[in-house]
């Protein structure tokens, strides 16, 4: 894929950039050719972002230079990086809802004929950038909000594609997708590599990096631990890379076989709107994993259990004793406790101190006039224990990575002592560090006796850490599977394609 | 001069930290509002250099305390994500009725305080059941309070107000206790004040203030965290009608009786409230700023006023402080 005669599409030499005096990023090269998609791999923190922006315009670099086809460039601005050709696809996508495809792929530069604004001419040449790609499936003059996610990603692209983008910027491009849209995610990647494109790709998910790249650079703390091509790559090189660590040790210990205890919670025939009569049995001591696709009924669900969407039919028993929830503060009065997966649009008070985040449940559902100190320093004492690192627990949470803000709604519901205790997405945006001690801590709960049950749509986190697997499909259980079964197995479920007998190749 | 101002300001400071504001330059923090506090102070005294006579300042704070209640009041729900723009119109009504049902009968006082005291309340819980249960916007909800009360009261009354207060009454905004070493006579206003400050500060430093600011910074964490948010919403509402109830009471001893005591008060409220920065949309700010914040602003307009400036004035003054203010909070937020 790569030619050595040509100047790369884009080079940066030596780059650097420091925010209040801290180093974020030191002396890093890269070069990106046509045609070529180039995986930028790392934890949270190592600089991945800042060198997007970097390259985006969004940021000046301290030192280093950036050369376009050999030509140095400075970018001042996002605009001056689009109209050199660099285009960038945010995790959010910068669209306008309410209005077409067509105009928001020339949203501000719309075609004029006589002081109007040209619709036929914006709409062709929109299909025409469709079609391009492959994506013949979109009309144009469809209303942007209409789309799926993963066609509104398309549109996107066009967008940078209309600018005559050569450099594509994709971070985390899957994260916001389904598993049946990366697919097509993959093909259209595929495409613009074909025409030339060079793609610039920032991912979590080594899958994907296997995949699609060519070539492989890994950022650790700012600096570029290395630069490989994909074909010499393994994904446990490149984690030992990111975090100097074995991908063995990656997941704890399953408890023992007839380790679980008694059944902590039970569904019999429980359903509401969106679950079809479920039945259910979680036992202590165990993780309960879930699986299944996006929109499958895994998290409404734990939803319903939590009392968010509750049950509107059947029966949940907690220790064999019938109880309602019709709120989550019922819920977690009865000792439940619910770990969503969007953190910060659900779990944090992102304003708040870290303490006091950690504390929300306890001033929700137990407030004190006296012994506040005492609460207090036990969940300091907690969040010390689950290894939160952070300037004080007087800071505010926004400033905290993902894998802390998480460990810190752990500390959160550990302060409760729950019985059963609902992951959604435990470890979704979180770095690979902080995902083992994640990890950790969820076996842990469990071998303490805690019920658990864990949402995941990472199949090795599925497969790694359940003591048995429930796979979801349209609202309803399509199968269990015991612990260590193959990713087919799930899928096959998960999908349809097949029983728990059947498993495609 | 010194003295006076470390004692006005250390509690506050306290407070400040552990009633969730915050001690550096970001939004919420108070710091900023204390040092145009403690400018205006001392343009105040160079203009009038007896400012600083215990009695003077002492006065000074009776007529601050009626603003600075309301905007404590104001702060409860502008920090649970709401307004409450019936507070002016709810002054107005609660002295219109003291008046008609005392009637100058020194026996129907304190009768009528309690009464005036739950017709605060009712309107909070009106309020505060009308936007969490019915999810009007509040700003709808309490807008369309401030017509009702506006048109029930001229209604009531035929369109003018009737009655007298008693002398009993209005002993809360006149009179204090006299032969006070040092400072002459302490208003009561200013106990009334103190104890309202007291009260406020405790409330945001104890579990309840706690999980009220994290309903206003973001309601579906606190409520999968356990919280009760349509009712902590209303009892912020609550919070705000029975301030309004007490400036009510104060502010009826000050002056006569008229349709026009409450006029305004909702937006100089809101305006020391932003002043002292609260964030709105909530989540961010304490009520020690809150309060600095009416003081803030009633420096101002008594600045202002010794330099000859038209009183007309003042609401175009709030008017440019609530702009800058939410600008200013915007642009330290992004940084």
């Amino acid at each position: 894929m790569q030619q050595a005669s040509e100047p790369p599409l884009l080079r940066m030499r030596g780059v650097g950039k420091a925010f209040f005096g801290v180093r974020v990023l030191d002396d890093v090269d890269l070069d990106l050719h046509p045609g070529q998609v180039h995986a930028l791999v790392g934890e949270n923190g190592a600089g991945k972002s800042t060198l997007m922006k970097i390259a985006s315009g969004v940021y000046q670099p301290d030192a280093g230079t950036l050369e376009l086809s050999g030509r140095a460039v400075t970018l001042p601005d996002p605009r001056a990086a689009q109209a050199a050709g660099i285009g960038i696809i945010h995790q959010e996508f910068n669209l306008l809802p309410e209005r077409t495809v067509a105009e928001n792929v020339f949203l501000g530069r719309e075609p004029m004929r006589r002081g109007l604004v040209d619709r036929r001419a914006m709409h062709d040449r929109t299909a025409e950038l469709l079609a391009g790609i492959g994506e013949t499936a979109i009309a144009p003059q469809t209303r942007v909000g209409r789309l799926g996610v993963a066609q509104q990603q398309v549109v996107e692209i066009v967008k940078a594609l209309a600018l005559d983008a050569r450099v594509l910027i994709m971070d985390e491009p899957t994260a916001a997708l389904a598993e049946h849209e990366v697919e097509l995610l993959y093909a259209l990647v595929r495409r613009l590599q074909q025409r030339g494109i060079g793609i610039l790709y920032v991912s979590h998910r080594l899958t994907e990096v296997f995949d699609l790249s060519g070539r492989i650079t890994v950022l650790k703390d700012g600096r570029r631990v290395t630069t490989l091509d994909t074909a010499e790559a393994t994904a446990d090189t490149l984690v030992r890379h990111m975090v100097g660590r074995e991908l063995s040790h990656y997941y704890p210990e399953r408890a023992a076989p007839g380790g679980a205890g008694a059944a902590r919670l039970r569904l019999s025939a429980a359903g509401n709107g969106r679950l079809r009569p479920v039945d259910l049995e979680l036992r202590s001591g165990e993780v309960l994993g879930v699986g299944g696709l996006q929109g499958s009924g895994r998290s409404a669900l734990a939803r319903a259990v939590f009392g968010v969407d509750g049950f509107r039919t059947g029966q949940l028993l907690l220790d064999g004793v019938p109880v309602r929830v019709r709120s989550p503060r019922q819920a977690v009065r009865a000792g439940i406790a619910y770990v969503t997966e969007d953190r910060k649009g659900e779990g944090l008070a992102l304003s708040q101190s870290v303490l006091d985040n950690a504390l929300l449940a306890q001033h929700a559902v137990r407030p004190r006039w006296f012994a506040r100190t005492a609460r207090a320093t036990t969940v300091r004492e907690l969040l010390d224990a689950v290894e939160v690192h952070a300037a004080g627990t007087g800071q505010e949470i926004r400033y905290l990575s993902g894998g802390n803000q998480q460990k810190v709604i752990l500390a959160r519901w550990l302060a409760m002592k729950p019985r059963v205790l609902l992951f959604d997405e435990p470890t979704r945006g979180i770095d690979v560090g902080a995902k083992a001690a994640i990890h950790d801590l969820i076996r842990k709960l469990a071998d303490d006796g805690a019920a658990v049950l864990m949402i995941s749509s990472e199949l090795p986190e599925l497969i790694g850490m359940s003591d048995r697997i429930v796979v979801m499909r349209d609202g309803a259980i399509a199968g269990e599977l015991p612990a260590g079964s193959s990713e087919e197995a799930v899928m096959g479920l998960a999908t349809g394609a097949a029983t728990s007998t059947e498993v495609p190749a | 001069m010194s003295t006076e101002l470390a004692t006005s300001t250390t509690p506050a400071v306290k407070a400040g930290l552990g009633g969730g504001g915050r001690s550096g330059w970001g939004a919420g923090s108070i710091r900023p509002v204390l040092i145009i506090l403690v400018l205006l102070l001392v343009a105040v005294g160079i203009r009038q250099p007896d400012f600083y006579d215990p009695p003077v300042l002492l006065a000074f704070l009776k007529r601050a305390a009626p603003l600075i209640i309301l905007a404590a009041g104001q702060y409860f729900v502008i920090v649970a994500g709401d307004f409450d723009l019936s507070v002016g119109s709810l002054v107005t009504a609660e002295v219109v009725i003291a008046a008609r049902l005392i009637d100058g009968d020194p026996a129907a006082t304190w009768p009528v305080i309690a009464l005036l005291l739950g017709f605060g309340l009712l309107i909070g819980l009106v309020n505060g059941v009308v936007t969490t249960l019915l999810q009007v916007p509040s700003f709808i909800t309490t807008l369309g309070m401030y017509l009702v009360l506006v048109g029930a009261v001229y209604t009531w009354t035929g369109g003018s107000p009737r009655g007298a207060l008693s002398e009993e009454f209005r002993m809360f905004g006149r009179r204090g206790i006299d032969g006070v070493p040092v400072l002459g006579q302490l208003p009561y206003a200013v106990l009334v004040l103190a104890g309202v400050a007291v009260l406020a500060v405790l409330a945001m430093r104890s579990d309840f203030g706690k999980v009220l600011l994290a309903v206003g910074d973001n309601p579906r964490a606190a409520r999968l965290a356990g919280a009760r948010t349509a009712r902590i919403r209303t009892i912020a509402f609550l919070a705000s009608g029975l301030a309004a109830a007490v400036a009510a009471i104060l502010l009826g001893g000050f002056g006569g009786v008229s349709f026009q005591v409450g006029q305004g008060l909702e937006f100089t409220a809101i305006t020391a409230v932003v002043l002292g920065g609260v964030v709105l949309g909530g989540g961010r700010g304490s009520v020690a700023g809150a309060m600095l914040g009416a003081l803030t602003l009633q420096t101002l307009l008594t600045l202002l006023n010794l330099l000859g400036v038209s009183g007309a004035l003042s609401s175009a003054v709030q008017g440019l402080i609530i702009l800058a203010a939410v600008a200013v909070g915007t642009l330290r937020r992004r940084t």
